[in-house]
């Protein structure tokens, strides 16, 4: 059975007011809430537990990079909102355009933290294995950048192969365009903690 | 709207990457039983290692142990490593490839969409992935029996840091516990999206007049599971991810300061981590999980007692808010599996109260299917017979849970064998038990055939009893105060005078196999056996008012709900099932 | 197949030599008195439900629920014995179990040691006749010489002793034990004298208990620790005050090692 004969694929459900993706993108989010949860909850425990831990000195991370990445993400978030904006008013190239800018503030966001963070470090010997700040350091960033990527790779897919949809069914394109930016504003705020409490704390 | 024409599709789409619920459903079911046979195949030749250590397995021990490389036996006869490795193994292949994706991938994918009167699930292409991303992590756990330095053997559990230095001698990357790792998190990942798929299919694709209070039990158990899946796997694949970094890129997540492992000191970690944030990670998942594998096996139980009871459950509303108090209170019982990691009295007995407070739901839970029988007319189908064994098995495994959840008892209980019968009793003679119910009560929905009365029987009465056989020693054994997971317990004192009750369990397990054996005949000769009408059992939820075998689509007419799921013997009616279809009974 | 031994075989709780143990067996015990009711006051119901009531001509279902108060005593009579349970037995116990008594003023009685696991050996360190233990540092570890990595240049080192596997301890006086673990997680076992702690690498876990009878029990690993996890065993014997000393003023010279148990 394809997917548009099922009923709430497009039109939202009468009770909860969503369609089926919107529901399943919240559900996924918590999910997602949970496993970043547990790593905030690892840092916490790592960092109570460790009377060394680096202060914000020692741990040689840059507040002007940091927040300039933030910066970027935040604008990333509002041309997000823009292209599914201009879904909404009808005009795809608009959209295209915005998602465009969105993919390239993402890429920007990781060629800042690949080029100017993450290489710098592991050319200072600060790799993971240094010690547990670097480890929880690596990883959690690690895993943000790894969502930034999937999120980059399903904005590609909609403004190449996935905006065929707009032709057959525009109202089912603009739903996938408005869970593509759940999911990128999740990512965003998983940054603004993350920020902080690196870069800050 | 499912009446419509579809056009035919190809082998591959049809039986292989199939988006139909109903096909994936039964490529879970179908991989899942082969799963447990195998998980059940290692505990069965561990069993021989325990009931008479150092001896040659017969028959096999020679197959194990042939060539140097072998790691499970030489001389035919078990070595620690292999012993430790199927340990670990036996427990992960049951837990998260054989029971969860059998009770859930399985029945949950099979029959919830027919039990709400849905065509399919909402996310059908999702569904194929969830398969497909399980079948993965299934091969990755299997093949890591076949690499250098064998499978993972630190346990289900996995702690560090023995499992993060463990399997040191293999492959960097392709090694027993990396592979284990990596297994998890595509199963992991398979279960989070079948659980999205599960809870939105519920919520929405209900037919009209299904409100949730006119749910069958089985799909509340299977709403609350999914939610459980959705939010406890995430911290166990944090932690896994974490796991992953320590064995790959040597970070000290689990690993504290100046450990030394055979004189030699450690030293490419920084130290600074602690083993046991692993645990409490690790058992925020875990316990929910029991749960996971606990509420979809009274979700068949409710369902075929009701059925065969001839009578509306004893209860309806109490089961459900029990089910969905006992899912909230599973993220908040871990720490009591931790009483002796060094748990002050404060915090230990907060858990020891969690716990003590998640026993009343069971309790109520199992209070109403046993009131549910008083005034029935109880026919003794093979899926009853199952369903009641359910019962009792239950109820032992849930009870032998408070002398461990309270922590005084569990200074002495803790890791004993006591524990292995606590928790078999509860998945192994109850959610097992109650598996081969759904399995004897939904075969004649998925092929449209009856399987054999008589196997039936041949299977359950060997299998209860042999069940009892293998678990109810292992009380006695851990009551004498032997811990678990001994390679040989012969050179204890108190080991060596509980080996009677050892070789006990260790003949009910052989027996156990052997009682599987009409099952297996009675499955495959049943695929081309009596073909029976749309609703062979007389019931009234939805699920039997599709087709039998339901054809892609689901329902000719999408059936509309007049009255609750268990409506029997209802005064006045012609029947003494009314189906939640028809309007006028 | 020999089930002969079935009848040796031993069924429930071994013998006690502890003085906490007897709340720990009351409270197993008590449990299990009050598993068995329930479990047979069920099986009592279930039975006769499934003969009363089971399909046979002339017996039709009864649709309407029965009325059944007995089932809302029983749960609540289960809350407030579970209740009872905890607080009453558990509690207390526990907290007698794990918050290690003050030293007394004056002639403090404790009897102290470091018991350091390894995989797959227990170290017991003791302190020797000026009961302070000497500094133990990771690279001093030697399996052979020196496997607790005691610093012996550090004057209260010097006549500190360690004894491998055998645990020897004095009836009737507090034993207090610092467990530490150089590599993987331990766990130390004494089912005779209801001891069970697991021993977390990177920390000091103190335990403490008082043996009542002389006698001798295994020590076991509870903790899967690694392959040799099953011969990790040693023993404890409690002795006489006048036994022990003779064995501590022996053992204090003579450095006990014993290489056969260090093989990996």
């Amino acid at each position: 059975m394809s997917a548009e004969v099922l009923p709430y694929t497009v039109k939202p459900h009468p009770v909860s007011g969503l369609y089926s993706g919107k529901m399943g993108i919240w559900l996924f989010l918590a999910s997602e809430v949970m496993l970043f949860g547990a790593l905030f909850s690892t840092y916490i425990f790592l960092r109570v537990g460790d009377p060394a831990w680096p202060s914000h000195e020692e741990t040689h991370l840059s507040i002007p990079i940091g927040t300039i990445n933030t910066l970027i993400l935040i604008t990333s978030s509002i041309t997000m909102v823009m292209a599914w904006a201009s879904c909404k008013m009808n005009n795809i190239a608009k959209a295209k355009m915005w998602l465009t800018v969105t993919a390239g503030l993402a890429l920007a966001f990781l060629v800042l933290k690949f080029s100017l963070e993450y290489y710098p470090k592991i050319q200072h010997g600060n790799v993971p294995s240094k010690s547990t700040f670097y480890a929880i350091y690596f990883t959690m960033t690690g895993l943000h950048a790894l969502h930034i990527i999937g999120g980059v790779a399903v904005i590609a897919y909609f403004i190449g192969p996935g905006a065929k949809l707009w032709k057959t069914d525009p109202e089912y394109y603009t739903n996938r365009i408005e869970c593509t930016g759940l999911y990128w504003h999740f990512v965003d705020l998983v940054w603004i903690f993350l920020f902080p409490v690196f870069y800050l704390l | 709207m499912s009446g419509d024409h579809h056009p035919e599709l190809s082998f591959w789409r049809k039986y292989i990457f199939s988006i139909d619920h109903k096909v994936i459903g039964v490529q879970y079911a179908v991989t899942a039983l082969v799963f447990l046979m195998v998980g059940f195949s290692l505990i069965m030749i561990m069993r021989y290692q325990m009931a008479y250590p150092g001896q040659s397995i017969p028959v096999l021990g020679n197959l194990l142990g042939s060539d140097e490389s072998a790691y499970i036996a030489a001389d035919g006869s078990m070595l620690p490593e292999g012993y430790n490795a199927f340990g670990a193994m036996h427990g992960t292949i049951m837990i998260f490839l054989g029971v969860v994706p059998l009770a859930v991938g399985g029945f949950g994918n099979y029959v919830m969409p027919l039990q709400i009167g849905a065509p399919d699930m909402s996310f059908p292409r999702l569904n194929m992935a969830s398969y497909w991303v399980f079948f993965v992590g299934g091969v990755i756990m299997l093949a890591s029996f076949f690499v250098t330095g064998g499978s993972a053997n630190s346990g289900w559990t996995s702690y560090p840091p023995l499992s993060d230095i463990a399997n040191e001698g293999g492959h960097y990357f392709w090694n027993g516990q990396t592979m284990w790792l990596l297994g998890m998190v595509f199963l992991i990942t398979s279960s989070l999206l079948g659980s999205i798929n599960f809870i939105v299919t519920i919520i929405h694709l209900r037919a009209p007049g299904l409100t949730f209070f006119r749910l069958p039990f089985f799909v509340w158990a299977q709403f609350i599971t999914a939610f459980l899946l959705l939010l406890a796997f995430p911290p166990l694949e944090a932690a896994g991810v974490l796991q992953l970094m320590d064995r790959l890129f040597d970070t000290s997540f689990f690993m504290p300061s100046g450990l030394i492992v055979g004189g030699q000191i450690l030293d490419q970690y920084s130290g600074g981590g602690n083993p046991l944030l692993w645990q409490h990670l690790f058992w925020f998942l875990a316990h929910p999980e029991v749960y996971v594998l606990i509420l979809p096996a009274m979700g068949i139980v409710g369902d075929v007692i009701a059925n065969n009871i001839r009578k509306p459950l004893w209860g309806y509303n109490t089961l459900v808010y029990s089910s969905i108090f006992l899912g909230f209170m599973s993220f908040v019982v871990w720490a009591h599996h931790m009483f002796i990691t060094g748990m002050g009295t404060t915090l230990s007995a907060f858990f020891a109260a969690t716990t003590m407070i998640i026993s009343v739901p069971s309790v109520i839970i199992l209070t109403c299917f046993l009131i549910s029988l008083w005034g029935g007319a109880i026919r003794y189908t093979v899926p009853m017979l199952f369903a009641l064994s359910f019962l009792p098995m239950f109820a032992i495994g849930g009870l032998t849970g408070l002398p461990l959840g309270l922590p005084a008892s569990d200074i002495f209980l803790h890791d004993t064998y006591y524990v292995i019968g606590h928790f078999h009793y509860v998945v192994a003679p109850g959610t097992v038990m109650a598996l081969f119910a759904g399995i004897y009560y939904w075969f004649p929905k998925v092929t449209g055939r009856s399987m054999s009365k008589t196997l039936g029987l041949l299977h359950f009465w060997p299998s209860f009893i042999c069940m009892n056989a293998v678990f109810m020693p292992m009380f006695f054994v851990g009551l004498a105060g032997v811990s678990r997971r001994l390679w040989s317990q012969e050179e204890y004192e108190l080991g060596a005078l509980t080996m009677g009750w050892v070789r006990m369990s260790s003949w009910g397990a052989w027996g156990l196999g052997v009682a599987q054996i009409p099952f297996i005949i009675n499955f495959f000769i049943s695929i081309r056996g009596k073909k029976v009408d749309q609703n062979p059992w007389q019931a009234t939820t939805l699920e039997w008012a599709a087709p039998s075998p339901p054809p892609h689509g689901n329902f000719e007419v999408t059936p509309v709900v007049h009255r609750g799921p268990y409506e029997y013997s209802v005064p006045g009616h012609k029947n003494d099932f009314s189906p939640q279809h028809i309007s006028e009974a | 197949m020999n089930f002969g031994m079935l009848a040796d075989s031993r069924f429930w709780l071994p013998d006690d030599f502890s003085e906490h143990g007897g709340r720990i067996d009351t409270l197993i015990n008590s449990v299990h008195w009050f598993m068995a009711a329930l479990f047979v006051g069920w099986g009592i119901f279930f039975v006769y439900c499934m003969v009363k009531f089971r399909q046979r001509p002339g017996h039709t279902a009864n649709y309407t629920p029965v009325k059944a108060k007995v089932s809302k005593y029983l749960e609540v009579g289960i809350v407030v014995f579970e209740a009872f349970l905890l607080l009453y037995f558990s509690i207390p116990a526990w907290a007698d179990y794990r918050n290690i008594p003050e030293p007394k003023e004056g002639a403090d009685e404790r009897f102290e040691v470091r018991v350091v696991a390894q995989q797959y050996a227990w170290n017991i360190h003791y302190p020797g006749p000026d009961r302070e233990f000497g500094p133990c540092r990771p690279e001093l570890v030697d399996e052979t010489t020196n496997p607790v990595g005691l610093d012996l240049a550090d004057p209260a080192a010097a006549d500190d002793f360690v004894s491998i596997n055998n645990f020897y301890m004095p009836v009737n006086r507090e034993v207090f034990v610092r467990l530490s673990s150089k590599d993987v997680i331990h766990s130390f076992s004494m089912a005779k004298l209801r001891v069970k702690q697991d021993v977390i690498p990177g920390m000091e876990t103190p335990i403490w208990f008082k043996a009542i009878k002389e006698g001798e029990t295994d020590i076991t690993c509870a903790q899967l620790c690694g392959l040799g996890h099953y011969r990790m065993k040693g023993r404890a014997f409690i002795v006489s005050q006048q036994a022990f000393d003779d064995w501590f003023a022996k053992a204090s010279v003579v450095e006990e090692f014993d290489e056969d148990d260090f093989d990996d």
